[in-house]
């Protein structure tokens, strides 16, 4: 039984090939032009941070696991973009599309992927362990489902914080069948902690399509009714979509009323790794995928509904490529960690 | 000076941190309503209200990882699991998450948690509920481990885990909950990596925590009857590991046998075995020796029960047949 064969009937939306049901940009608030060319110019530089990342871990530029980010780039910079500073963001390991939108300098995040010192976690940490406590970035954080109770303490600090954080957690869909899971859901609605749990629900939990490895009984975000969490499902293709959501999500998790579960559907174009041979799933799948590219369709909207012009966004690509090319330059020459911090941190200092 | 319980001591140190620090909060199972399995938090519900006692559901890896969350974000967690048998659940979060953030983030987070377990056996409660992981969590950086035996020491103890900006593993064994001593009534600290010389005495060293310090109290008792003098060191922390003063009584005595509740193979008292006969090699006179829990999933039955865990009367044995003495 292929995935695809399966999709229409157990999962009507989530499990299409084709992707969700087109949403329109015109139902989702309408933000100014510098705005919209704003969330296009940081989708396409996650966009080509990631395809070069990729390019100097081929070159052994970049060691460990690398987790692209490519194709899912419309969640973490709709969402970021309706967050405030005194929010907490906390991830998973797929997390520089999160570093990126949240504000984490490309050079400090390119530098952290070469294991240099001025990396964003002084090069302990790699593409998996990002981290900037001046933005609030509590991680990205690499057990599947770790960084979730996690949020819960967040959000149970956030409640006592006069500045009224709200505390956003992304995780994948292999999250929805690990223990960790349901103790957080459970928890944070039972004392209505201010947290979004949000799921970018890309089908794949590594190489295990949903549909062979949950049982749940048909679009993911109806799980979260059995907490008494309200949850909605959109389209992560969408930037415009997710912005919003976020916002209306924020809102509501900041007025006290308890937590929130948003399900974002998106779709991983490349592998689940660097050394991911994609051996499970065919290439219909993601050519299916294609046309719904976020970075690519949000250029065709701003087109073709006059917010830019080819030159405009060509402008903005070019800038893009000089940050990318700068954040290269900079992780190639700065100094690795001096041996001599080998163990530093390993405590804190009272 | 006053004398109270070991139980008396750890509910007075939290009361004490309760009253002085607003960031101060307890979670974990039972410890509100309930009282706490071991009753160290009896009444705090009504003291302190549920905002700062907190039940919490038996899901004990989300009670940790909220626990490292709300210390990273600045409040100053105490998550009481229940045993460290059920810490086990927990590992993940204690392991990857709570010791791992300070420096996995190059210093920017931290992560001020005081996990307080309960650890050991002899209470009857077979092989799942009896163990002793207190070594384990040593072997990790980034944690600390703290092991108290005495009253005044589970008060100082706790004293410096609230002024410690790292997470703690503080393990309180079931049955010395009852164990009586002295405590002063002025404010002290007993800071954590400083063990204590027990017992002084210049023919062996026995190295020891928790329970099993006592058992060596009182093996000690039982050779000072036939004039063999033996220097008892609580190590109180476990991690940091004050070797120096270990090896300072080793010097003086020319023999150690460690002694630890926790099964034999691969534990900490073989690390400290092996800390002693690194630094003292030149000054012993045999073999460092070693007592501890035997191999085996503790037992239900009362005498094989006791069998499994050392005594005095085992550390008396090893002494006479290692040392002669």
């Amino acid at each position: 039984m292929s995935s695809t064969s399966k999709a229409g009937g157990k999962r009507s939306r989530a499990a299409s090939s084709k992707g969700p049901t087109t949403t329109t940009a015109a139902k989702n608030e309408i933000p100014d032009k510098a705005t919209l060319l704003d969330l296009y110019r940081q989708m396409a530089l996650i966009r080509l941070m990631e395809e070069r990342s990729a390019e100097m871990y081929m070159r052994g530029k970049i060691r460990g696991f690398l987790h692209l980010y490519i194709g899912e780039e419309a969640i973490a910079v709709g969402s970021m973009a309706s967050l405030k500073p005194q929010d907490y963001v906390i991830t998973h390991y797929r997390d520089h599309g999160h570093a990126l939108a949240r504000g984490i300098p490309s050079k400090a995040v390119m530098a952290e992927l070469y294991g240099k010192a001025t990396g964003c976690s002084g090069g302990r940490g790699g593409s998996m362990h990002l981290f900037d406590s001046t933005l609030n970035f509590a991680g990205g954080h690499a057990i599947v489902g770790g960084q979730l109770p996690i949020a819960v303490g967040l959000a149970m600090a956030a409640k006592q914080n006069g500045k009224n954080p709200v505390v956003v957690c992304f995780f994948g869909d292999g999250v929805l069948n690990q223990g960790e899971f349901h103790e957080s859901m459970n928890l944070a609605s039972l004392w209505k902690l201010p947290v979004i749990f949000f799921l970018e629900n890309n089908f794949y939990g590594m190489g295990s399509h949903i549909d062979r490895v949950h049982a749940g009984p048909g679009d993911v975000y109806r799980i979260a009714d059995y907490y008494q969490i309200p949850s909605r499902q959109i389209d992560g293709m969408n930037v415009l979509e997710v912005r919003d959501a976020t916002a209306q999500a924020a809102e509501h998790v900041r007025s006290g009323a308890g937590p929130y579960f948003m399900e974002a559907i998106t779709y991983r174009f490349q592998g689940h790794s660097m050394a991911d041979p994609e051996a499970y799933r065919n290439r219909e799948d993601t050519t299916a995928w294609r046309p719904r590219d976020p970075v690519s369709t949000h250029r065709a909207y701003l087109l073709d509904s006059g917010h830019a012009t080819a030159e405009a966004l060509d402008e903005v690509d070019q800038g893009v490529q000089s940050e990318v090319e700068a954040a290269v330059q900079f992780a190639e020459e700065s100094p690795e960690p001096s041996p001599d911090t080998l163990e530093e941190n390993i405590y804190a200092e009272a | 000076m006053p004398e109270i319980t070991l139980r008396e001591a750890i509910t007075r140190g939290l009361r004490e941190a309760l009253e002085g620090d607003p960031r101060v909060f307890l979670m974990g199972e039972d410890i509100g309503a309930y009282g706490g399995a071991y009753a160290i938090t009896k009444g705090f519900l009504e003291e302190f209200g549920p905002e700062r006692i907190k039940d919490t559901p038996i899901s004990e890896s989300a009670i940790v990882g909220a626990g490292v969350g709300a210390a990273m974000a600045g409040l100053r967690p105490v998550v009481e699991l229940m045993t460290i048998n059920f810490s086990l659940l927990a590992s993940d979060q204690i392991i990857n998450h709570a010791a791992k953030i300070h420096y996995m983030s190059a210093g920017q987070f931290s992560s001020p948690l005081i996990i307080r377990t309960v650890t050991g056996g002899g209470a009857g409660l077979a092989a799942t509920h009896s163990q002793s992981f207190e070594g384990f969590y040593a072997s990790i950086p980034g944690l600390k481990v703290v092991t108290p035996s005495t009253p005044a020491d589970a008060l100082g103890l706790l004293r410096s885990c609230f002024q410690d900006p790292n997470p703690v593993v503080y393990c309180e064994h079931a049955l010395l909950y009852g164990a009586r001593g002295e405590v002063p009534d002025d404010y002290y600290t007993v800071p954590l990596g400083q063990a204590r010389i027990a017992r002084e005495g210049g023919d062996v060293t026995l190295a020891s925590y928790g329970r099993m310090a006592r058992a060596a109290m009182n093996a000690a008792d039982r050779l000072a009857e036939r004039g063999v003098e033996a220097e008892v060191i609580d190590l109180r922390t476990l991690r940091p590991l004050d070797t120096a003063t270990v090896v300072e009584s080793v010097r003086k005595t020319h023999r150690c046998l460690v002694v630890e509740e926790a099964w034999q193979t691969g534990g900490f008292g073989a690390h400290l075995a092996q800390v002693v006969q690194q630094e003292a090699f030149d000054t012993l006179d045999g073999p460092v020796g070693h007592v501890g829990g035997i191999d085996v999933p503790s037992p239900y039955a009362r005498n094989l029960e006791r069998m499994a865990i050392p005594s005095e009367e085992t550390i008396l044995e090893a002494l006479q047949e290692q040392f002669g003495l």
